[in-house]
């Protein structure tokens, strides 16, 4: 009987199309399926999937493209769920595609109120599944939910006013019945928050603001009112350990970015990783990377989760390569630094204390007439994701080197819906689009993948591009890497030596991170650059 | 000739069809009635006194261009604006007006939608083929903002006569493989080597040309079968008040706190 039960269970949750929380959590168990913006709640955008190998990667070649007819940066990573891939097409629209031919089952178009406001491009990062509804939130602050069969929308809720300057870019991330975003917007003097809404029915469950408001702990650290208007969103999806009930979210940077004369204080939660009940959203800790921020050094990185021998024990950690230079590993379970190293040039700190709070070097900040800082304010990475490598036991970053600003000062008023940010930092490189010539040299910025060992802090080797990206890292379990560049290559690296095995020429700056699924026993691996999306598998 | 014939009809105050449509022209027109003239004209075009425009009566307008000229440009001091339509995009408002009659005939009205809620969801059995905002089957079209795009006369027209008219995008297919399996579903889109359909065990899936023995897409005959005799008028008109209510979902909460 209880066998027959069992078996029941399990037909109920191998229905297809019907994507349980459970499958989520072990969205590795079935690795044709890309069911998470990162692959799996551990967000090491890491793929088991073994048929594409260093030895044959070079027969890599084109199946299709999907043109999506927007202008906007494609920076959706896509859902891909038994057979049909779902990506965004910039702003806000769905679209539902055959993954072996990229032929479109469905668009579902989103007409974004003309109120919308955003600081750095109307994108979106992807989608969230469970059951068989789709999540999206929106430049215009909602949160959509949407018939994975049809694209027809079953409830949308205001998530938070788009005239105030609240945006949604990154794709939501399911936890149990649970459907949890946050809120864009820091350019703009918004608060940001997080919350999580009732995936039937979009009520709101709970909700966690990034900045404590009058009699919570942490308030004390925003001087006067600005904690009103002091930003902390959250642009990129966060992790979740199903061990631990925790939800972990990158929070953004305090407001005005450049002038912080009015926040005095280390201006919690900005710039720092949030680890929430998943039931409750209650804090359960935090560890704040860049303590009153002058830089707009958001820490904008997907969380990623993993399990490794630290000094010889079991130590379920956390990776973070941070837009302020340095790389992290922390304990996941209670927020203990456990290393941080930089893996790029850095010159407004002159390193980490042994609690991992870095040491501000007073003559780099902003100034009237300018101050030049490494890592510039794009940050030496950004929101794209890395990846870790089980396999390798590697970590692997893309960064941007030798890059810097001059960071000016300015006056900032709050005006709600304008900009909010009190300077405006200059770079010889450009922060959020690609030219279509370059002609630096490499002392002024370049990219590179780096490879990490996070247990010594080593780094094993790296990829260097002429210029920079903004492209995430996939890494499969046969030791391959993809990557790509602003320059519009496509690469296919050796996981264990960096060496470059395969190349393409996308023709188009790659904005989004690379994702891989199987269908018919053929592996795809699928990346989007310019405006278009680009689908590999090998030669037949 | 043409001259003369266009006159002796805008003498009888008839509007002259310049222009052929398409069903998508019609559809997107409907769109941007709704959206952007129906504030002050009603949806059924008759609220300005004196204009009925689901019956050709305009004030000024004799031709299709004229009517494209004052959606363009407005009428200086009158309530009528100028929008930002460009030629053709005022063309598909122009098709809808013209198809306005026939969707806006209907003999029911005064209904009331709690009621028609009631029989959707009980008498009628509607769910067993449709959804509306996440519930109800697949299989038929998916209701939920069905109000936004169709008219009274147009939704009682589908109930009582559901060949009448088949919305491209609600053709049904039918295929036979070569192995003498059978495959349902809604046309989704097409291609020269495959048939993208959402198939009666609602998945998503792209059937090969190829596999095919032979395949048609509905275009005259509905799934849906006839509510003529099934409906009294009352629930008729009940049914089809609550259809024209859904405009979609619902957009809830909203204060940053």
């Amino acid at each position: 009987m209880r066998k027959l039960a069992l078996l029941l269970t399990l037909a109920a949750t191998l229905l297809p199309g019907q994507i349980t929380f459970d499958r989520i959590v072990n969205a590795n168990k079935e690795p044709q399926n890309w069911l998470t913006y990162s692959g799996t709640p551990l967000s090491q955008r890491h793929s088991l999937l073994t048929q594409i190998t260093p030895l044959n990667v070079k027969n890599l070649e084109l199946q299709w493209i999907f043109q999506s007819q927007s202008l906007e940066k494609f920076e959706a990573t896509p859902l891909v769920v038994d057979g049909v891939l779902y990506t965004v097409q910039a702003p806000n629209d769905v679209v539902a595609m055959d993954a072996e031919t990229g032929r479109i089952f469905w668009v579902s178009p989103y007409a974004p109120s003309p109120e919308a406001r955003v600081c750095c491009g109307r994108v979106n990062r992807g989608l969230a599944i469970l059951g068989d509804t789709l999540f999206m939130g929106t430049i215009d602050g909602h949160l959509i939910a949407l018939d994975a069969k049809t694209g027809h929308a079953i409830w949308n809720v205001t998530v938070a006013k788009a005239e105030a300057g609240y945006s949604i870019m990154h794709a939501p991330l399911v936890v149990k019945d649970k459907v949890i975003v946050g809120t864009a917007g820091g350019e703009y003097g918004i608060r940001g928050f997080l919350a999580a809404y009732d995936a039937k029915t979009g009520k709101e469950a709970w909700r966690f603001n990034t900045i404590p408001g009058p009699g919570e702990s942490g308030h004390e650290t925003w001087a006067g009112d600005s904690w009103m208007h002091g930003g902390a969103s959250v642009w990129v999806t966060g992790s979740y350990d199903p061990q631990l009930n925790l939800t972990y979210w990158g929070i953004g940077n305090p407001g005005p970015d450049w002038n912080s004369d009015t926040r005095e204080g280390a201006n919690l939660y900005s710039d720092s990783v949030v680890a929430l009940d998943a039931d409750t959203g209650k804090l359960k800790w935090y560890f704040q990377f860049s303590p009153h921020d002058d830089f707009d050094y958001d820490s904008v990185q997907v969380p990623v989760l993993a399990d490794m021998e630290w000094k010889g024990k079991i130590r379920r950690v956390m990776l973070w390569a941070n837009r302020n230079g340095f790389y992290y590993v922390l304990d996941r379970a209670t927020g203990e630094f456990l290393q941080g190293k930089p893996f790029a040039k850095v010159t407004w700190t002159t390193g980490l204390d042994d609690s991992g709070h870095p040491v501000r070097v007073v003559s780099a900040n902003p100034s009237r007439e300018g101050t030049l800082v490494y890592p510039g304010v794009q940050g030496a990475t950004n929101w794209f994701s890395p990846s870790y490598s089980p396999h390798t036991g590697l970590f692997y970053i893309n960064t941007w080197e030798n890059y810097s600003s001059v960071f000016n000062k300015l006056p900032g008023d709050f005006v709600e819906g304008r900009r909010y940010t009190g300077g405006a930092p200059r770079s010889p490189v450009p922060s959020l689009r690609a030219t279509q010539v370059i002609n630096r040299t490499e002392e002024e910025g370049y990219g590179v993948v780096r490879a990490y060992d996070p247990k010594t802090g080593m780094r094993k080797w790296e990829f260097k591009m002429a210029d920079v990206t903004g492209s995430g890292v996939l890494t499969t379990a046969s030791d391959l890497l993809f990557t790509g560049g602003r320059e519009g290559y496509f690469w296919a690296l050796d996981a264990r030596t960096g060496t470059e095995l395969w190349r393409t020429n996308l023709g188009g700056p790659v904005d989004s991170g690379p994702m891989t699924y199987s269908l018919n026993g053929r592996q795809y691996v699928s990346i989007s650059a310019g405006n278009s999306l680009f689908t590999f598998a090998l030669r037949q | 000739m043409k001259r003369l014939l266009c006159l002796q009809l805008v003498a009888a105050g008839t509007l002259l069809a310049q222009h052929s449509f398409t069903q998508v022209d019609i559809e997107d027109g409907g769109r941007l009635f709704r959206a952007n003239c129906a504030v002050c004209h009603g949806a059924e075009g008759n609220q300005v006194p004196g204009i009925d425009l689901a019956h050709g009566k305009f004030r000024r307008a004799k031709t299709d261009e004229d009517i494209v000229a004052i959606m363009r440009n407005g009428i200086p001091g009158t309530a009528m604006p100028p929008t930002n339509f460009n030629d053709s995009v005022a063309l598909t408002v122009v098709a809808y007006l013209r198809t306005m009659a026939a969707a806006t005939a209907t003999t029911t009205s005064g209904g009331d939608p709690t009621r028609g809620k009631a029989i959707y969801e009980g008498k009628g059995n509607c769910v067993s083929c449709h959804r509306i905002r996440g519930t109800g089957s697949r299989s038929g079209p998916d209701l939920s903002d069905v109000g936004v795009y169709r008219l009274a006369g147009e939704l009682e027209r589908s109930i009582t006569e559901p060949d009448a008219e088949i919305l491209p995008q609600n053709r049904h297919f039918r295929g036979i493989t070569k192995d003498g399996a059978t495959i349902t579903g809604t046309l989704l889109n097409e291609d020269k080597y495959a048939i993208q359909i959402l198939d009666s065990k609602d998945r998503l899936v792209s059937v090969k040309r190829a596999s095919l023995k032979e395949f048609t897409f509905t275009t005259d005959k509905s799934t849906m079968p006839s509510y003529k005799d099934k409906l009294t008028h009352q629930e008729l008109s009940d049914l089809v008040s609550y259809l024209a209510s859904l405009n979609g979902v619902e957009v809830k909460g909203g204060e940053a706190r």
